[in-house]
């Protein structure tokens, strides 16, 4: 007999979701000034089982623009896309690569 | 560079979904942030509204309880009555029936035990809201108080290429926080680098909005100025020699929360390459 609905309804030891341990390897998404009205946005800290070449080529086809990778001492391997790409990265990030939302961060104006 | 788990078919499915997707997930991407943001600006735009809007806002939840709880007393009922009958599926439709049928008597039955006493609810309760508003605001979830009003950013441009962000100092006061730590936020956020002239106004390289600065100051008072646990701006950030982090300390509940450290991150090579 499952009655008792608001019993059942709520359980206090699921996981909420926003767990506190906050994850460590997010994904940064940058912007940069150029000269002019000119931007340059940045992908940093893509995980390393994705192909960050097939990544930047889809994303150049997709988003009509140029882009490379960028080596880093200490960052590893960036993308670089010209232009504010920022929002259109992100939403790629999380619909095809399936990665979580909090995961990434916006940065920028 | 290794194919090491990465999906050859990615590609494909990117092209047959783009079409349907496109116009899905910008969308949700603005929702987040606006909500907490009108109410962080609100102190400047629409004080008075605001003070208002709390004090019509604050009945609604004690309204809603009790017909809430109306509902539940209705469905006891109900359940007696039919429960032979009855399957999961059904008692949803059962509650709306429940909700229609017999809420308004018990209203009436409750109506009569207020009115007795001279007094609605509602009337009591903004009775309570003007008393309490009148004697001690800061109880009543008034917070457009002078000490939470951040004055818009101001932006003047300086040439053509630089900025001047003439009230960082008065903002950085307002907030509590040291000026230099707000400065080298902004700096990292907006990824340029900068200066503070005689005045003591920032001059930032690079072209810059108000609009833009307000967004990146939102979003500095959500990462360190808020408490996340009374949403109070009235904090105040520590430095712990020990382990060297930064902790977030509350004056008005008291909780803290350690804080990350500002990076600067990836920067790419802008403009002219370093001579070899």
């Amino acid at each position: 007999m499952s009655t008792i609905q608001n019993l059942t309804a709520f359980d206090p030891f699921a996981d909420t979701g926003d767990s506190e341990a906050q994850p460590t390897n997010y994904i940064h998404i940058r912007i940069q000034q150029r000269n002019g009205r000119k931007t340059l946005t940045t992908v940093q800290g893509v995980p390393n089982e994705y192909d960050l070449k097939k990544i930047l080529k889809v994303l150049k086809k997709d988003f009509a623009c140029n882009g490379n990778i960028v080596k880093d001492d200490e960052l590893g391997e960036v993308i670089q896309l010209q232009g504010d790409q920022r929002v259109k990265v992100s939403e790629f990030l999380t619909t095809q690569l399936q990665l979580p939302k909090k995961n990434i961060k916006i940065h920028g104006f | 560079m290794s194919d090491l788990g990465f999906d050859p078919s990615l590609k494909k499915k990117k092209k047959s979904k783009k079409t349907d997707e496109s116009g899905e997930s910008p969308a949700p991407e603005s929702e987040g942030t606006p909500a907490v943001e009108d109410e962080l600006f609100s102190g400047l735009k629409k004080k008075k509204k605001k003070s208002t809007k709390a004090f019509e806002m604050s009945p609604t939840p004690g309204e809603e309880d009790l017909s809430s709880s109306f509902d539940d007393l209705t469905l006891k009922k109900k359940k007696k009555k039919k429960s032979t009958k009855t399957t999961a599926d059904d008692f949803e439709q059962q509650l709306e029936e429940a909700g229609i049928e017999e809420v308004p008597a018990e209203a009436t039955e409750e109506d009569g035990n207020v009115s007795s006493g001279g007094f609605t609810y509602e009337e009591l309760l903004s009775r309570f809201f003007t008393i309490l508003k009148t004697n001690n605001p800061e109880l009543a979830g008034d917070r457009s108080g002078p000490k939470f009003r951040i004055p818009p950013p101001i932006c003047q441009r300086e040439g053509s290429k630089k900025t001047l962000f003439a009230n960082v100092q008065e903002i950085a006061t307002v907030l509590q926080r040291n000026p230099e730590h707000l400065i080298q936020f902004l700096f990292a956020e907006l990824g340029t680098s900068g200066s503070i002239d005689g005045e003591k106004r920032l001059v930032l390289k690079g072209k810059f909005q108000p609009k833009q600065m307000e967004s990146v100051l939102r979003r500095y008072i959500i990462e360190y100025v808020t408490c996340k646990t009374c949403k109070s701006m009235n904090t105040e950030l520590k430095r712990e020699s020990a382990n060297r982090l930064h902790f977030l300390s509350c004056k008005a509940c008291g909780s803290t929360r350690s804080v990350s450290s500002i990076k600067t991150g990836f920067q790419a090579q802008i403009g002219r390459r370093k001579k070899m």
